[in-house]
């Protein structure tokens, strides 16, 4: 089954978020759960070694974080007595349309319509562990996983509808959700099969999964499954969740990071009727029946917070340049499994004809994703059920047995399909701050975030600085390449370049903000610097930069769709407009192949933003993407699209701006992201490889973008941004 | 302070005790338990919160109860009317013009209250008439598409 050592092994050192320490520090005890079903079939998928929760434990780096869990992980396919069919998964749909894929891969399995597939996602009590919905894992390891489940139930199911009929298997099929012998002659529902049954089987290890060339269902663009409940409001996302007697909670923010609480007086918060104060520690807050009093009482608590200087992002770069003084967990040098030095950066160098040495820096940016941190907690007795929009249930079900000293058993975390999250929703701090607002309530507590406080109290896309220094002969064969990156991580910093002397590091550093992971990690850095580069060295000898990237490349599937985004740009076929330029540049992460064109239009100043500075228009962006074969074609194009556009944010202009400890652009009016006046034309080509295993779309779209936009500036203009964002003001040089 | 005591929401007089200077959202959310529109911001800027006071789009996140008293209030749960989709909400589904889903609502109640003044918006019109609305998925061309079906000006989406 599913052996996820190779993706621990893989943790990328910039998910920091999860190694870091809890923020608060409670004491609480403990009771008992169950959970029952009722008549059916329930499939158990048999041991699978599944990776530990990688948690941190401080100071050995990843060792901590290397403790394995139980073996036995089940995943569970359910059929009941109407032929309904249940698949439980812990992975939680965050926007990248999880969901879908997953219903209509079991569907496809199981020979059933998709609208007689129904998901349970990311609930702690009735899904098998997960890890988490990040790195791109759940259309790779999910998808098999239950497939293998529905394989079983199908093979399972033929035999008792053979059974039943007194046929034999061989001679059934299943055919939407109808058991059909050769001529038609006798058939079952599968409810008719199914009902009255209580039975369990464990999956064969041998069992086998339909291959991408005989799906049906999968492979086709399924509509959004639960589309309706969105379009018409219904759906309840975790800000939506209602409980009898709930009441709302209001936490008392620091006046900066690493503040240190001075006094706090309470008084005229605890004198408001119905308002409860609590303060444990560092932790101040206040729960009350309605919004406004919450928010009335949080305001007229008085406190006062001491921090010492902390950098602003004037010094940031200096400051990253310096070497971590504490360890952190995750991933090795080099990122991704530890790069080693290959050949001689000496003898690469040698070998040259033209050396060049470069710096890139990329500025902290927030995910801000449209639906804040929110959690209602609700506790019985020494059990606590959390409702919460997080990308890891299971990770923040072991935060809050840990933060209230009670078993993992006693908590059940709920993830609502959630409004976005981008990398930005691993932790936990939300659902651990309303569970003790409840705790001292004796009440369900709602708490949700302010945009202001997602904006501060979340984490940041690391920043980062990255020196290269390369080598490259006149004809253009690359020869050295040395690649240094400081803090921002080791996510896409290996190449798919051909250069024998390469010597490629990652290397910690201390962060003034918090960081952690978002969408596609530091591959985005890593690729803007690296494509932005070669593009340099394509121009340093007068070769064109797309065929000094072919000639470079090997990797025929990284070639494929290099040559496949060139064609539908038109690369190379007719010279940009004045005030225009094209660039391009490609990648490779998470098993996705990306190569991206761009056009963009250098434009008078705008009055709205910049009296005196010129802006870029991005005109064009034509992208090619391959991750294997394609699951939901319709869906792949979206997400690819919403990669690109939100790129553009991180390209141009967003970047959280911060000084002593302080944010100083905590609001969308201050923090601009992608907007509608943003859109770019945007053409998608899709690469459908039926005979390569479908990898995840939703992060490596993404890193193509930046470096394409800068390689189009330059083509421009001749100037050369070598920081993200690159033009958050308008071009001022 | 002054109170507001009835609302006409999506057609129907609903009674309430709510102090005047409390938002519309709020009290749409968490006393009538609409919370089909959603906080985005709260400052007015991402427009999750979109709603409609006499057929003109408005952030009911910035808007006090108190001044909405005698006026028409439409929410996105006032759309589907006897278990039928209104258009666009249809387009929506049509274009797969979502990713998360939480800009949805208000996407799609800006987008009537613009539709309304224009049967016919250009596509220059769209742009600048939902650019009020955020999306942080980055779904905006589908939502651009889903208008222009919904106004019977496109009907294939890739």
């Amino acid at each position: 089954m599913i052996d996820e050592h190779n993706l621990f092994d893989e943790i990328e050192v910039e998910r920091y978020e999860l190694f870091d320490a809890p923020n608060y520090n409670f004491h609480f005890d403990r009771r008992d759960f169950i959970k029952a079903f009722g008549l059916g079939i329930v499939f158990i998928v048999p041991a699978a070694r599944v990776l530990a929760q990688q948690r941190g434990q401080g100071e050995s780096g990843r060792g901590g974080a290397n403790q394995n869990l139980p073996n036995d992980i089940e995943a569970w396919i359910h059929v009941d007595e109407k032929g309904e069919v249940t698949a439980f998964t812990g992975k939680v749909e965050v926007g990248q349309n999880t969901r879908t894929t997953l219903t209509q891969s079991v569907a496809d399995e199981l020979h059933v319509p998709v609208s007689s597939v129904h998901l349970v996602m990311g609930d702690t009590d009735l899904t098998p562990f997960d890890l988490g919905t990040f790195g791109s894992r759940s259309t790779p390891t999910m998808v098999p996983q239950l497939r293998k489940a529905a394989a079983a139930a199908r093979e399972m199911l033929i035999a008792m509808a053979a059974e039943q009929l007194n046929v034999a298997p061989g001679d059934l099929r299943i055919v939407d959700a109808r058991f059909l012998n050769h001529d038609k002659s006798k058939t079952l529902t599968l409810a008719e099969v199914a009902k009255g049954r209580k039975l369990v089987k464990v999956i064969p290890d041998n069992i086998t999964i339909t291959q991408p060339k005989d799906w049906t269902i999968a492979g086709t663009s399924v509509t959004k499954v639960d589309a309706r409940s969105y379009v018409s409001g219904k759906h309840r996302y975790t800000f939506d969740v209602k409980r009898d007697g709930m009441l709302y909670g209001k936490i008392v923010r620091p006046a900066a990071f690493n503040a240190s609480l001075v006094s706090v007086d309470t008084q005229a918060a605890a004198a408001i009727p119905g308002v409860k104060v609590v303060t444990d520690g560092n932790f101040i807050g206040v729960t009350a029946p309605d919004q406004q009093t919450v928010t009335k009482a949080a305001n007229a608590i008085a406190v006062d917070w001491k921090s010492a200087g902390q950098p602003s992002n004037k010094e940031l770069f200096d400051v990253l340049r310096k070497p971590a003084t504490n360890q952190r967990g995750g991933g090795g040098e080099g990122g991704g499994g530890g790069a080693r030095p290959q050949g001689s950066m000496a003898d690469g160098l040698a070998a040259a004809d033209k050396k060049l040495e470069q710096t890139y820096t990329v500025q902290y940016i927030a995910h801000a994703p449209l639906e804040p941190r929110a959690a209602v907690a609700e506790w019985n007795g020494d059990q606590l059920t959390v409702w919460t929009g997080s990308q890891r249930p299971f990770g923040v079900r072991t935060e809050l047995a840990e933060a209230f000293h009670i078993p993992e058993d006693k908590v059940r975390v709920i993830v609502p399909d959630t409004g976005s999250g981008y990398g930005g929703k691993h932790t936990g701090e939300c659902a651990v701050e309303a569970a003790r607002l409840a705790k001292a309530a004796g009440k369900p507590v709602k708490l949700t975030w302010t945009r202001e406080e997602e904006f501060t109290w979340a984490y940041f896309r690391p920043a980062g600085v990255i020196d290269i220094k390369s080598g490259v002969k006149n004809d253009g064969t690359l020869t050295a390449w040395e690649f240094h990156n400081y803090n921002s991580g080791g996510a896409g910093i290996q190449i798919k370049y051909d250069i024998p002397n390469n010597d490629i590091r990652f290397h910690a550093s201390d962060s003034p903000l918090k960081q952690g992971s978002y969408r596609g990690l530091a591959a985005t850095a890593n690729h803007f610097a690296r494509e932005s580069h070669i593009d340099e060295l394509a121009q340093l000898v007068g070769i064109d930069p797309l065929e000094f990237r072919l000639k470079n490349i090997k990797d025929e599937r990284l070639r494929a769709v290099l040559q496949a985004t060139a064609k539908a740009f038109g690369w190379g076929k007719s010279k940009p407009l004045s005030d225009h330029g094209v660039g391009i540049a490609c990648g490779f992460e998470k098993g996705g192949y990306v190569a991206t064109c761009a056009e963009i239009a250098i434009e008078p100043p705008s009055d709205k933003e910049d009296k005196t500075n010129r802006r870029v228009r991005i005109v064009r962006v034509v992208e090619a993407f391959e991750c294997g074969a394609i699951v939901n074609p319709r869906h792949l194009h979206n997400q690819i699209e919403g990669a690109i556009v939100m790129a553009i944010g991180g390209a141009l202009f967003e970047s959280i701006q911060f000084d002593d400890g302080k944010i100083l652009n905590p609001h969308f009016a201050q923090y601009r992201v992608p907007r509608f006046s943003d859109l770019p034309k945007i053409e998608i080509v899709l690469v459908d490889r039926k005979d390569i295993a479908s990898a995840g779309a939703g992060e490596t779209p993404i890193v193509g973008l930046a470096p394409a936009i800068g390689n189009a500036i330059f083509n421009a203009t001749g100037v050369r941004l070598r920081s993200l964002p690159m033009a958050p003001r308008g071009l001022t040089t | 302070m002054a109170k507001v005591t009835s609302l006409n929401v999506n057609g129907r007089k609903m009674a309430v005790d709510i102090d005047s200077s409390v938002s519309l959202l709020s009290v749409l959310r968490n006393d009538l338990d609409l919370t089909g529109s959603k906080y985005g911001c709260g400052e007015g800027q991402c427009g999750a919160c979109t709603v409609l006071i006499d057929g003109v789009a408005t952030r009911s996140c910035i808007t006090q109860v108190g001044r909405v008293g005698g006026k028409q209030i439409t929410t996105i749960e006032a759309l589907e009317k006897d278990g039928k989709l209104h258009p666009l909400q249809e387009a929506f589904i049509a274009a797969d013009a979502m990713q998360c889903a939480y800009c949805t609502s208000g996407m799609i109640m800006s987008a009537s209250a613009l539709l309304a003044k224009n049967a016919k918006p250009s596509r220059a019109e769209i742009i600048t008439g939902m650019n009020g609305n955020i999306c942080r998925c980055g779904t905006y061309e589908r939502i651009v598409q889903a208008i222009q079906i919904a106004s019977g000006q496109a009907r294939e989406v890739a």
